[in-house]
């Protein structure tokens, strides 16, 4: 992993279109900002190993209780 | 042409029902297509079978008949992706994680699945809203409320 210090208003380029601004930092928290283009999806980290641990959790088969599913059954 | 299904055996389906994801679903990077198909007469539950992957299904619901409140906005990039010209194109569905017993069932509000009818694009949009979160009760007391957490 490529390490780099920056101070506040300094910025980071990934490429041609994505810029990372350190807005500020205080104590163990940093303020980001990030602009990359509109196609670019940018994410909280653990919100977004949140929703592929949530889509593989509801892929267990649900066989089990399917009578409840169709209605058939009523809790 | 046919496909295997995981809850439907085997099923003869028209290409033209075929969904895509052009981004995949988040965890699932190498599927792209899935159909669409009932669980029950009234269509209360659906399910989002992979078209290559005969274990790959999600069963999901309209989140709007169990969260009268639901709402969200789309970015402007995924109306571009999606290429959606009117609202009335737009099908919503939320992503079920199933239970045994099923009330224990939750819903993902976080990640709804967002289809175009129209050119049957697709895609599961992540909200950046701090109401929805991946796991509410489908069957909760306060049956047609969000819970703000």
């Amino acid at each position: 992993m490529l390490v780099l210090t920056r101070r506040s208003g300094e910025v980071i380029k990934i490429g041609d279109e994505i810029e990372i601004t350190v807005i500020a930092a205080k104590g163990d928290q940093v303020k980001i900002g990030i602009s990359a283009p509109k196609d670019v999806e940018v994410f909280r980290k653990e919100v977004y190993d949140q929703i592929i641990a949530e889509n593989q959790e509801a892929t267990v088969d649900v066989s089990a209780v399917m009578g409840f599913i169709k209605g058939t059954k009523k809790n | 042409m046919k496909i295997n299904t995981k809850y439907h055996g085997e099923r003869l389906i028209n290409e033209n029902e075929i969904i895509t994801f052009p981004n995949a679903i988040p965890g699932f990077q190498d599927e792209k297509e899935f159909i669409v198909l009932s669980l029950d007469e009234d269509q209360e539950f659906l399910v989002l079978q992979s078209v290559a992957n005969s274990q790959l299904a999600f069963i999901m619901t309209s989140p709007f008949r169990f969260f009268k409140e639901y709402d969200f906005t789309l970015d402007d990039f995924v109306v571009e992706l999606l290429k959606i010209e009117s609202e009335k194109d737009i099908h919503v569905f939320s992503i079920l994680t199933v239970q045994d017993p099923f009330d224990k069932t939750t819903v993902n509000l976080q990640a709804p699945i967002v289809i175009n009818t129209k050119n049957k694009l697709a895609k599961q949009v992540i909200l950046n809203q701090p109401d929805y979160r991946t796991k509410h009760p489908l069957f909760s007391k306060k049956k047609h409320k969000v819970v703000k957490g």
